[in-house]
């Protein structure tokens, strides 16, 4: 096919839920590409030479090559070329920000739109899973052990990635269930919680050993782990998960939420079914979302599918300035989110029995840019206004969880608590690596991904070194 | 699946639970907590470790028999076992020699005095525990705690054993007497009594530590539910406590905020009756 072709064809549009339905119901909204969109969509792909979405993706797949598999129908070499570079690509083709990474690098920017790569990896880690055999022969094992804190995206990838190689690893969670962020986080209709557990099974597969209710610093130590556990190696990948609040008047009036609290509540305890689920969530005709960013998104469409309305998302900058995934903000639109821009609140109001009534907002306006590059928000004299809610959830960001560090005084944290790791992804602690938001603060799912598998590349090579030093002591 | 050893009734609605779990038991220390899970969707919630039997791997858990979640714990028997159970959670008491240590505990809050009072002792302190209950039947531990304590006053509120009156009542009379010389309190168990104990130790100077009991869901503060005001900071009580300085805590706030779900909790305890789960406990 000739690139002036490949040009006409129209970028396929990812075919969803209608929106009024799906406002009432927690399913995935994006259905997924049926096989002749997909093999359209990847006809779109003009194949450069050099090509640039691949720098844009923090794991480096080599976008091009599975793309070119799905257009000549090779759907097993599409899959393998995907999991070459990425343990998870079900999760990142749902959640990754491609608009800001591989999809904005595509030379058919220019002309257009670009090649849909999140449709795409989406749709190949789909069939993968339905139908793909098991892979080839296990890798021979090195009788090194990895221990892994924490199986949230970084953590999940570093296993695998290590497992991979050969190394026996177990991954310590605190929760009851491994997933971080994607499962006590991402709801059901974005990231259906069947994926996660397929893709942890096939970690399983490779041998990955998983234990959940385990603190690390609390139920185990580090030096415990890397002593009488007989591990050869730690990697700390605990996330920021302590939800920040913003500090004004009334944040401890019954109905006050952080979005951590709010999700986890729906997504890990499944409030959504209570009380065949045991855990409440506290549901009301209206609700207010505080923030910006895909968190506040996945709230402020929770409270809605939980019967809010409106359900009203509070933001202090303008639309353009929002840290959320276009579509997340598109679908939020559609499912009749109401959107309060550039409007600040000031204080959360309460009636007489300590129940949320109303936030005070005031209305914002954008100065000049300020250190993030995006235009500062200003407060405008007297243009205080009331925004009726009985439930309001903060979104407002994420600081480092402090009980790991607080009980490992070895290991050295910059002023924010966040873990300083030198260009190997090791710690102050010799063995002991990190990776995550643990290390660069909230950040995103595939970002901590990236991490992870850097960090297992880095083990690998230090775990070589120690195997080649051995040795040499014995020769 | 962490295996009961041993289940029995301390009063009506109070479980004691022993409960297998090597690592915790190695780790526990008086203060911290664990959050326990009985069954694939029930709540986490947080429980108190009364005791923790390194050698024998096992902890210690008492449990009031409130909701849904509390009915279900309530409901086992040795030789079943509870899905999940992690900790130990929180930061353990700050123990040293204080002299004489009084500890306060009322209800189901006396479970967390006991290894506290085990730890004081150790460190050389006099101890002595004031722990109080309605009436004789609920009063828990007095076995337990005369085995460790210097002294131990029981108080009823309808004088049927011990003390006839308040634990406060108990605790003015200590304060008073100059024999006693109280060098700290340690109180735990319903708000309305901690922040009597407060209010009490105020005055005299004497320092008092709370052991705090919001509502958490996860225990490792990752969800701010269990937020709460200490001289006008916000803390949260699963990392940054659960025990904090009587003295600077917001008692009415966290008051306020333990009742943020009454109206559903007594709806899943219509719902688990309804699947036949609660069966008679007495």
């Amino acid at each position: 096919m000739k690139p002036a072709e490949r040009m006409k064809i129209p970028r396929q549009s990812m075919p969803e839920q209608e929106a009024g339905e799906r406002a009432r119901n927690f399913q995935e909204v994006n259905t997924g590409l049926a096989r002749e969109a997909a093999r359209l969509e990847a006809q779109r792909c003009l194949r450069c030479k050099n090509a640039k979405c691949i720098a844009g993706c923090p794991v480096g797949i080599d976008i091009p090559a599975f793309i070119e598999a799905v257009a000549e129908g090779d759907l097993d070499k599409a899959a393998a070329v995907l999991y070459e570079a990425n343990a998870l690509p079900g999760i990142t083709g749902r959640v990754c920000p491609q608009e800001t990474q591989c999809e904005v690098r595509c030379i058919r920017v220019g002309k257009g739109e670009p090649v849909a790569i999140g449709y795409l990896e989406r749709f190949v880690a789909d069939w993968a899973r339905e139908s793909r055999k098991e892979g080839g022969a296990p890798p021979r094992p090195t009788g090194k052990n990895v221990a892994v804190v924490g199986g949230g995206p970084a953590g999940l990838t570093c296993a695998g990635e290590l497992a991979k190689k050969g190394h026996s690893v177990t991954i310590f969670e605190a929760l009851h269930k491994v997933g971080g962020v994607l499962v006590y986080g991402i709801p059901e209709f974005r990231l259906p919680k069947s994926i996660i557990s397929q893709e942890v099974a096939g970690l399983e597969a490779l041998g990955v050993r998983i234990v959940c209710n385990t603190v690390v610093g609390q139920t185990v130590t580090i030096d415990e782990l890397l002593g009488a556990e007989g591990f050869d190696v730690v990697f700390i990948a605990n996330g920021a998960g302590l939800p920040v609040f913003l500090g004004i008047p009334g944040e401890n009036l019954l109905g006050v939420y952080s979005a951590n609290e709010y999700l986890t509540r729906v997504n890990l305890m499944g409030a959504f079914s209570f009380p065949a689920c045991e855990t409440p969530v506290l549901s009301s005709a209206e609700a207010v979302v505080v923030g910006g960013g895909n968190t506040a998104m996945d709230a402020v469409r929770t409270a809605r599918r939980l019967g809010a309305d409106p359900a009203t998302l509070v933001y202090r900058r303008s639309r353009e300035e929002m840290p959320a995934r276009i579509e997340e903000v598109k679908h939020a639109e559609q499912e009749g989110v109401q959107f309060q821009m550039l409007a600040n609140p000031v204080e959360i109001l309460g009636d007489e029995d300590g129940w949320v009534r109303a936030v005070r907002c005031v209305r914002m306006e954008l100065g000049e840019p300020d250190e993030s590059g995006r235009r500062r928000p200003i407060a405008v004299a007297d243009s205080e206004f009331e925004v009726p809610c009985q439930v309001l959830i903060e979104a407002v960001g994420t600081r480092a969880n402090p009980v790991l560090t607080q009980t490992t005084p070895d290991l050295a944290t910059n002023r924010w608590g966040y873990i300083e790791i030198d260009d190997n992804h090791m710690t102050s602690i010799r063995g002991v690596f990190a990776g995550g938001d643990i290390v660069r603060g909230a950040a995103t799912v595939i970002l901590a991904m990236g991490d992870g598998k850097q960090a297992a590349e880095a083990i690998d090579r230090y775990l070589a070194g120690k195997r080649a030093s051995m040795a040499d002591e014995t020769a | 699946m962490f295996l009961i050893r041993e289940a029995r009734w301390l009063a009506k609605d109070v479980r004691w639970l022993v409960v297998e779990s090597p690592r915790i038991a190695a780790r526990h220390r008086a203060g911290h907590f664990v959050i326990v899970r009985p069954v694939e969707n029930s709540e986490r919630i947080p429980l108190t470790v009364a005791d923790a039997d390194r050698v024998g791997g096992t902890i210690t858990l008492v449990v009031q028999r409130v909701g849904a979640t509390t009915t279900r714990l309530c409901a086992l028997e040795r030789g079943d076992s509870i899905l999940d159970v992690v900790g130990p959670l929180g930061k353990p008491t700050e123990i040293r020699n204080f002299g004489h240590a009084v500890l306060v505990g009322g209800g189901v809050g006396t479970a967390v005095i006991h290894p506290q009072a085990i730890a004081l002792k150790q460190a050389g302190n006099r101890v002595s525990a004031i722990i109080g209950g309605r009436s004789r039947d609920y009063v828990i531990l007095e076995e337990e705690l005369s085995a460790v304590c210097d002294a131990v006053y029981p108080c009823t509120d309808d004088g049927s054993y011990g003390y006839a009156g308040l634990v406060t009542g108990k605790l003015a009379e200590l304060i008073g007497d100059s024999a006693e010389q109280v060098g700290v309190v340690l109180t735990a168990g319903p708000v309305a009594m901690m922040k009597a104990v407060a209010a009490l130790t105020r005055t005299p100077g004497i320092p008092t530590i709370a052991s705090l009991n919001p509502i958490m869901v996860d225990g490792t503060g990752m969800c701010g539910g269990c937020r709460v005001m200490i001289e006008g900071t916000m803390m949260f009580a699963c990392v940054d406590g659960p025990e904090f300085d009587a003295h600077k805590v917001d008692f009415d706030e966290l008051n306020n905020r333990l009742r943020a779900y009454r109206a559903q909790e007594k709806a899943s305890l219509e719902h688990l009756c309804r699947l036949g789960l609660n069966r008679s406990m007495d």
